[in-house]
């Protein structure tokens, strides 16, 4: 079995197509993408003793709250601990350890509610499960860019796609299992935990079965790759704790954090605050299909703007991504004042749409400066961008929100500060793009050695010979 | 030659591959772009 997950035993054979790669890839992220769907399951849970209404006894929303904030916290440690051991282990090792702690924490899930203990959830979800969404975000990725060389950009796009597009599979199919579970005295969130454990576990695995890495030297048939580094594109390897000694490192994760952050806030408050800037026209059922559309957006743009790149380059599309996003957050507030719903509506759907595109594109970005080798633990410890965006975006638009409400402003016009300091942030971004240039040559690696190793040894070397 | 077809993938096994991943991803997009529509009625 352990021979079996190992990398030496998943290197295609002559003739293995390289387009099996990304539904493999896709089975892990479609399933663990099921994390921007949770949210079903907290109403429900708060009414597991009271079935029809909260109990005494029963838990607080504000309770179940910490169970996705704990996932995504260690979604980020996850991905920054174990990216090395997930280079090296290879993609099928990666992928059946994430399947297992996915399954297992929705079954130590299931026990928590069965008990009713809300820190075998914490333990299960939280902890477990965030240590497979890390672990599984990042297995496909280096393999995707080695098998294409040539689109690396729409490979990685089409992977972090799934993760998007996650939560349109499971939101209905929770939905459905609890109303099949469900009885008069008995509120079927255990048994819904059980069987989406299953099924995930059974996805996540065959999608470690059919992955590949490819074979050393092989190269898509036509793809001649370019003899010399282009400016922003290096032919040479950073080992992964260098790259953390780079400023291109430090730029890239401002870059992403930045981009995250001015999406991430907007998400999450989209239904509430489309209400609010528009009263009387956008209602609450058409909110949420407001909400619909920015999530089909979010899994769009992580596949069309990652495919784009590839043609314009990841550094212009960044500056897209921070001009346009500039200029439509600008525009959001005069939408709101004219009430030109339309216009709001268009403005965030291109944004949420590029706050997907930062996450899928960043992959190739860090393969550009830091070769392939080791990008996806290069990638795992740019994640924590991610958990760090996640606490200040949210924090940001619902601060600021209600700091303006509690100082009179009406409601209509109380995002407009949070807009003006969303488009502001992506100046910063902007700023910290323009100054990415190619990784200087003594991080990178010769041969195995580390480029800070060798490079040392190099220099010791030439002090001893003088 | 023998190595060649024991590691070729053949077009079944990529429908159905794709198929695997494809068919719910279609599915779950399709029902939010219904309840998408809500937006503009």
């Amino acid at each position: 079995m352990a021979s079996f997950l190992d990398r030496e035993n998943t290197v295609a054979k002559p003739g293995y197509s390289r387009w099996m790669v990304p539904p493999a890839a896709l089975c892990v992220h479609l399933c663990i993408g099921q994390a921007y769907a949770y949210s079903v399951f907290n109403l429900p849970m708060t009414k597991l003793i009271g079935i029809t209404q909260s109990a005494p006894g029963d838990w607080k929303l504000t309770e179940l709250g910490w169970i996705f904030s704990l996932a995504i916290f260690f979604l980020g440690v996850s991905s920054a601990l174990f990216g090395r051991w997930v280079e090296e282990g290879g993609p099928r090792k990666a992928m059946f350890t994430a399947a297992c702690c996915w399954a297992g924490g929705f079954f130590i899930s299931a026990i928590g509610v069965h008990l009713h203990t809300l820190w075998l959830i914490y333990l299960g979800y939280g902890v477990l499960g965030g240590i497979a969404l890390g672990i599984g975000y990042i297995s496909p990725v280096s393999t995707l860019i080695k098998w294409f060389p040539d689109r690396p950009g729409m490979a990685t796009g089409m992977a972090i796609m799934g993760f998007g597009g996650g939560a349109f599979i499971a939101s209905p199919l929770s939905v459905w299992l609890m109303s099949k579970f469900n009885t008069t005295t008995h509120i079927g969130v255990m048994e819904t935990f059980i069987v989406l454990g299953v099924v995930y576990f059974f996805f996540m695995i065959v999608g470690s079965i059919i992955v590949r890495v490819p074979a050393p030297g092989w190269a898509p048939a036509g793809y001649v790759a370019p003899e010399t580094s282009k400016k922003l594109i290096t032919r040479n390897d950073v080992f992964v704790y260098d790259a953390v000694k780079t400023p291109q490192f430090w730029l890239i994760w401002w870059v992403l954090c930045l981009n995250v952050t001015a999406g991430i806030g907007v998400l999450g408050q989209a239904s509430a605050m489309s209400q609010e800037m528009f009263p009387g026209h956008i209602t609450p059922v058409a909110a949420a299909g407001f909400v619909g559309l920015m999530s089909l957006f979010n899994m769009g743009g992580r596949f069309c703007w990652a495919s784009l790149s590839d043609y314009i380059g990841r550094r212009n599309t960044y500056f897209v991504f921070m001009v346009l996003g500039f200029l439509l957050y600008c525009t959001v507030p005069f939408a709101g004042n004219t009430g030109n719903v339309v216009l709001f509506v268009c403005c965030f759907l291109v944004i949420i749409s590029m706050y997907g595109g930062g996450f899928s594109t960043v992959p190739a970005y860090l393969k550009d400066m830091f070769g392939v080798r080791y990008v996806g633990a290069i990638h795992g410890l740019l994640l924590t961008a991610w958990s760090m965006a996640g606490i200040f975006g949210p924090v940001l638009v619902n601060y600021i929100r209600e700091y303006n409400v509690t100082h009179g402003v009406p409601k209509a016009q109380a995002y407009n500060t949070t807009m003006y300091i969303m488009a502001g942030l992506l100046v910063i971004g902007f700023i910290c793009n323009l100054l990415v240039k190619a990784v200087h040559s003594r991080y990178h690696m010769v041969g195995d050695k580390p480029g800070s190793v060798a490079n040392g040894a190099l220099a010791t070397a030439d002090s001893a010979k003088a | 030659m023998q190595t060649t077809q024991e590691g070729a993938t053949s077009t079944l096994q990529l429908i159905i591959a794709w198929g695997f991943v494809g068919i719910p991803l279609i599915a779950g997009v399709t029902q939010t772009l219904i309840n998408s529509m809500k937006l503009f009625q």
